[in-house]
């Protein structure tokens, strides 16, 4: 799988995350609490929503809707009402820029 | 559009997914992800301090209650314990839920499960229907929380301020959840990893009221029941009374929470009992926001809403014509003006139903 050049390391404030759009597919970048970023999939596995507008808090994500949470480092559903793990995916960082490793 | 059909096995709840009305986007003001992150925060602080406040007083309300009991004296504790036990409870089941109170989670699940038996509500139940009120406010046949169903049963509401209505389906549904589980209704929307634990938690409820009625008949006496059940009916207007405010008289079907729910100025003891929820619009909106948060929400957003109502007088006298318009007119609903400084209401966003915003059904 290729590695996907998506944003600069100081594009994402630390606890935080943004969206990241590539191939007709959504994914969620994250500064972690620990200075490591990390990456998932861009959507919640409840409803169609984007994690994007959702709230980092340690290392958890939680869906702007209906408040569930995902553990960001491993996609586990942490709180309902989602039940179904978020898909993660391999980060590296490159200088001052952030890569995915993407299907 | 014809009579509503409120059943999640009806036609409206077909035609709402056949049209995409489900899955549709929402309307949300515009806020700067910095400002949202603030408003956002979680802490534990400001819920110990309300939730320490909240059962202390029920302490000593219920305390001075038996006391005094049976003496006419004892009446002004039991309104008052009923109020903060029959009210309260909605408010702290509510936001619980959402898992938004208290930044600990434990502390969000322990005042959770005490709030539901209060409300007699089953806490696994009614996790699930939130999220689908959430995901779905006023979607007929979808949103299983509509509380304000039309043509209006003005009956059933004003029952419902002494909670009969209620109580006297909660217990059937009790029981059936103990012995069998969550119902057909409810399984559509309760997952069925779940549904063993709908029938754990109805078995404790059950089990916790039949303890209570032993007790009283023991004792000859209904103070136990004064206690725990009771209250449930006759400290419940508070609750009914700021529920229907929430959505009464406005649409259904339309996916912008400024035409389907109501924010309302309110005094500082019903937004304690009630916990900010009169901020109701801005809790649609974005309901990852805490409670404690939505005043500040409210400012920065307000330009973007309807003007609130300034009182629950002022809100009351705004639904209630509507209300009793819709027994005969079942299409009508308030359709609030805007700010000049909003964004206006999306024409394009409610072409799901014929007729939504026309101007014969919408004033």
């Amino acid at each position: 799988m290729p590695w996907i050049d998506a944003c600069a390391t100081d594009a994402i404030d630390e606890e935080d995350l943004i969206r990241f759009d590539h191939g007709g597919a959504t994914y969620a970048i994250y500064h972690g609490v620990d200075g490591k970023f990390y990456a998932t999939a861009g959507m919640c596995t409840h409803e169609h929503v984007h994690l994007c507008d959702g709230l980092v808090m340690d290392f958890m994500i939680e869906c702007p809707k209906h408040n569930g949470q995902f553990d960001y480092r491993t996609g586990e559903a942490m709180r309902a009402p989602v039940c179904v793990n978020l898909k993660t995916f391999p980060v590296k960082v490159d200088g001052n820029r952030v890569l995915i490793e993407v299907p | 559009m014809g009579q509503r059909d409120y059943s999640p096995f009806g036609a409206d709840a077909k035609r709402a997914v056949e049209s995409g009305l489900t899955a549709a986007e929402w309307y949300h003001t515009d806020v700067p992800r910095k400002v949202m992150k603030d408003l956002m925060a979680r802490s534990d602080s400001p819920a110990i301090r309300d939730t320490v406040l909240l059962y202390g007083l029920m302490i000593a309300f219920a305390g001075a209650g038996i006391a005094l009991w049976p003496t006419l004296w004892s009446l002004p504790f039991w309104l008052a314990y009923g109020v903060l036990y029959g009210s309260a409870s909605d408010s702290r089941w509510h936001e619980c839920s959402h898992g938004t109170a208290f930044r600990t989670p434990w502390m969000n699940n322990a005042v959770y499960e005490i709030s539901s038996f209060m409300i007699m509500r089953n806490s696994a139940t009614w996790r699930w229907s939130h999220a689908r009120h959430h995901s779905e406010t006023y979607i007929v046949g979808r949103d299983p929380e509509i509380a304000v169903m039309r043509p209006t049963v003005l009956a059933k509401l004003i029952l419902n301020f002494f909670g009969i209505i209620d109580v006297i389906t909660f217990f059937p549904n009790l029981i059936r959840n103990a012995v069998a589980g969550p119902t057909a209704a409810e399984k559509t929307f309760v997952p069925q990893s779940e549904w063993a634990k709908v029938q754990r938690v109805a078995q404790i409820h059950l089990a916790i009221y039949a303890a209570t009625v032993a007790l009283a008949i023991a004792l000859g006496s209904i103070l136990p029941l004064m206690v725990i059940g009771l209250p449930r009916i006759y400290g419940a207007w508070h609750h009914v009374m700021t529920g229907l405010l929430q959505h009464g008289g406005l649409a259904d079907n339309v996916i912008d929470h400024r035409l389907n729910s109501r924010t309302v100025y309110m005094n500082p003891i019903s937004r304690f009992i009630y916990w900010n929820m009169n901020y109701h619009v801005e809790h649609h909106m974005f309901p990852m926001v805490p409670y404690h948060a939505l005043p500040r929400l409210h400012e920065t957003i307000k330009a973007d809403l309807p003007a609130p109502n300034r009182s629950i007088a002022e809100g009351f006298a705004e639904m209630w014509p509507a209300l009793k318009r819709q027994l005969f007119q079942e299409d009508y609903f308030l359709k609030r003006e805007l700010p000049p400084t909003a964004k206006p209401y999306r024409e394009d966003f409610h072409q799901y139903v014929p007729g939504m915003m026309a101007p014969k059904a919408a004033e």
